[in-house]
């Protein structure tokens, strides 16, 4: 049967399961939401405020789910303003199509009005992408795109419409979603497959390992083996640390769990991976704010390495045990293979760490300190919320403070570092997840970026919270002014009459204001109860409250200050 | 150690295909020295063949993010010995009629043509592996060179092996 482009568009969103979609109309894609408009039983639209906002929340939407998030934004300045969240998703390897409208196929080149090379923008910040010229290449490009979006390493694909394709008619026949046949041509090379005899050789390694140490990063979340991790780190008696986006890949009160690793990791975890004899990375590809010096990097240990992109494998440091292939198989041979162990000489050495150097602040009961609002956050939700950051300050307090111990809960710009990202993001994840809490930690800075996304929030009745530790200044940065730059405060300091909760009542959000400490565990109380709107609260915190631990810029990581 | 390496990379015959790959080397820091595509038996497959200055690491890199670009369907990474490679370069060179016939001299020992012949000029036309081209550029050099235009590297891997698909 003949259907137009558009129909095929929605029939196609169809194939894949797809329930939301978050967006922004323009001209270009006037057919393709008209369509939308005709099928809004099956298939929500989102209309966000900007489209960053759609973007961001498709990220915190297949964050949470591991399904696949979509975005939609008209031609020009509609597709430039996705770019931002689509570099997000990119660096964090999330699953994400994103469609955006071009000009007809005739106008293409001519810088028609509302024209841009988005194909030729995202080539850097996308898996891959495809500009769609004629109506009979539609359905087979969409499928196409989902199928790379969530296969092997995940990752964000766009694809532009060109306006007349909406309009145009072919035949459409109904496809189950499936693995893309795109990897047709590139079998064996997407998905090396390591060896058996690898795998015999890594567990050997393990088991003769005196001081092995496990580096759980975000791939045990997106491909869902926390649990068999878990299971390997029992078993073997090995501690594990995680990196930021590997928070809650590993139940962080497990005894075997030494913290976050990294600029701002645990003194524990930072002196395991120095002293550790084999370092287990799982998922994770040793990022600068992980490994900060590389050459004082776990100086003395071997470095086997998991992971299903072989890209990844040697990198950024030199690898003794590559294992590339999927995740599940590998953990679970690994766990088949390698000994029982019990206590260990290592395990104490470590303990004794945990003992000596704890994450640690001073609340004198007089201002009220950031870290204690997450802890309160973490009590009052019994450690079972979904905690959406922005970046800077925010984002390490609440991936210390608050115990995370299930994946797809700690959603974070942890590769980006994209300030703005959360409020959208936590639109995303609360309409993904009605039945949880979702609470964005916000900086000051951070939420006057995007707040124009609370009116998304209201209009959809999305009851998160948004936790503001206003301290009036760009803190993660004055920090570093502060401690390395002899304080000289280049423009990080942001005291100017903005009201807070008069602007989030202006969105028809309520707004709370917290000074006192005492005040804490009511504010939260109430905004947890509320369950028909967002709730602002607008804690203020002392401007020279510091995160830490922290590694000085090109420290080695053991040498993390730990306080003031 | 720094070496020269000879990459052939098959990719679909897409539009936009070659400025993935181009922008992939100079996103990741990657010396191109050159490039050359061109399409293959089957007009839905293209050929680029590039010369990369670099390291283990660095070809390790190279062939490793190529292969995550969905369009690029196989790579190898050429040995010295186990591949013909050949660049097409014309050479215009200051030739008098004092001066014309050694060139032409010096162009049979190469095996190389005259394309074009002025007064005051002649176009030589050699199709080598870069070792040659470098000896008869050296050879040329003192009669003046007034412009060098070469394709890049193409190779092909020697005997029956072969870089074809499937």
């Amino acid at each position: 049967m003949k259907y137009t482009g558009a129909q095929i568009f929605v029939e196609c969103l169809k194939e894949q399961g797809v329930e939301t979609i978050f967006g922004f109309p323009g001209g270009k894609v006037l057919f393709l939401y008209d369509e939308l408009v005709k099928n809004s039983d099956s298939i929500k639209h989102i209309l966000t405020t900007h489209e960053q906002g759609a973007a961001h929340a498709a990220d915190g939407y297949a964050r949470t789910t591991g399904k696949v998030g979509v975005c939609i934004a008209t031609s020009g300045p509609g597709a430039t303003n996705l770019v931002t969240g689509i570099a997000t998703a990119y660096m964090d390897s999330v699953p994400m199509v994103a469609f955006t409208g071009q000009v007809g196929k005739k106008d293409l080149g001519k810088d028609s009005f509302q024209e841009v090379d988005i194909t030729g923008i995202t080539i850097p910040i996308t898996k891959h992408n495809y500009i769609v010229k004629e109506v009979d290449k539609l359905a087979d490009t969409i499928r196409e795109a989902f199928a790379i979006a969530r296969e092997g390493r995940p990752g964000p694909v766009l694809v532009d419409i060109c306006v007349n394709v909406g309009r145009e008619e072919c035949e459409y026949e109904k496809v189950e979603a499936k693995s893309g046949d795109y990897l047709k041509r590139h079998a064996g090379i997407h998905h090396e497959c390591v060896s058996e005899e690898h795998i015999a050789e890594a567990a050997k390694a393990i088991n003769e390992a005196k001081r092995p140490f496990i580096l759980s990063g975000g791939g045990v979340i997106i491909s869902g083996t926390s649990e068999k991790l878990t299971k390997l780190a029992r078993k073997g008696m090995i501690p594990v640390a995680t990196t930021l986006m590997g928070l809650g890949g590993f139940p962080s009160k497990d005894r075997l769990c030494t913290g976050l690793i990294g600029m701002h990791g645990s003194k524990t975890s930072n002196l395991t991976a120095t002293h550790c004899d084999l370092l287990i990375a799982v998922g994770a590809r040793f990022s600068d704010r992980v490994t900060s010096s590389v050459s004082n990097f776990a100086p003395g240990a071997k470095v086997m390495h998991i992971d299903i992109d072989s890209a990844e494998i040697g990198k950024n440091i030199p690898v003794d045990y590559p294992l590339c292939g999927f995740m599940d198989d590998i953990l679970e041979k690994l766990t088949e293979l390698i000994d029982e162990k019990k206590e260990s000489d290592w395990i104490d050495r470590i303990n004794a760490w945990r003992a000596k150097f704890p994450l640690s602040y001073l609340d004198d009961g007089k201002t009220v300190k950031p870290q204690t609002v997450v802890r309160k956050l973490d009590k009052l939700t019994n450690g079972k919320a979904i905690i959406v950051t922005e970046v800077g300050q925010n984002q390490i307090w609440a991936a210390q403070w608050y115990k995370f111990s299930e994946p797809r809960t700690y959603i974070s710009s942890g590769g980006l570092g994209t300030m703005g990202y959360g409020l959208g993001a936590a639109i995303g994840a609360q309409i993904a997840n009605p039945h949880k809490k979702v609470i964005n930690v916000a900086g000051d800075g951070s939420f006057r970026m995007n707040c124009n996304e609370l009116a998304t929030a209201v209009r959809y009745k999305v009851p998160i919270v948004i936790a503001i530790l206003n301290n009036s200044v760009l803190g993660m940065v004055r920090q570093w002014q502060t401690m390395f730059l002899e304080k000289r405060y280049a423009e990080t300091t942001i005291e100017d009459s903005m009201d807070y909760v008069a602007l989030a009542e202006a969105y028809g959000a309520i707004g709370i204001r917290v000074k006192d400490p005492n005040d804490v565990d009511a504010a939260i109380e109430r905004a947890l109860e509320v369950t028909d709107r967002p709730v602002v609260i607008d804690f203020w915190i002392d401007k020279d409250e510091k995160v830490f631990p922290i590694v000085p810029p090109g420290a080695s990581i053991e040498d993390v200050i730990t306080e003031d | 150690m720094e070496q020269r390496h000879t990459l052939s990379v098959l990719v679909e015959n897409h539009a936009g295909v070659l400025s993935r790959v181009a922008g992939l080397f100079s996103r990741r820091g990657f010396n191109i020295d050159s490039l050359a595509v061109g399409e293959t038996n089957d007009p839905g497959i293209s050929r680029i063949t590039i010369v990369v200055k670099g390291d283990d690491y660095i070809i390790d890199q190279v062939s490793k993010q190529l292969n995550k670009l969905v369009d690029v369907i196989k790579i190898k990474v050429f040995k010295t010995s186990e591949f013909v490679g050949r660049e097409l370069v014309l050479i215009k060179v200051n030739a008098d009629a004092k001066s014309r016939t050694e060139i032409i001299q010096l162009v049979d020992i190469f095996r190389a043509n005259i394309v074009d012949v002025a007064p005051d000029s002649m176009t030589v036309e050699i199709s080598a592996d870069q070792e040659k081209i470098n000896a008869l550029s050296i050879l040329l050099e003192p009669y003046g060179i007034l412009e060098v235009v070469r394709t890049g590297v193409i190779a092909i891997e020697r005997g029956s092996g072969d870089n074809h698909i499937l």
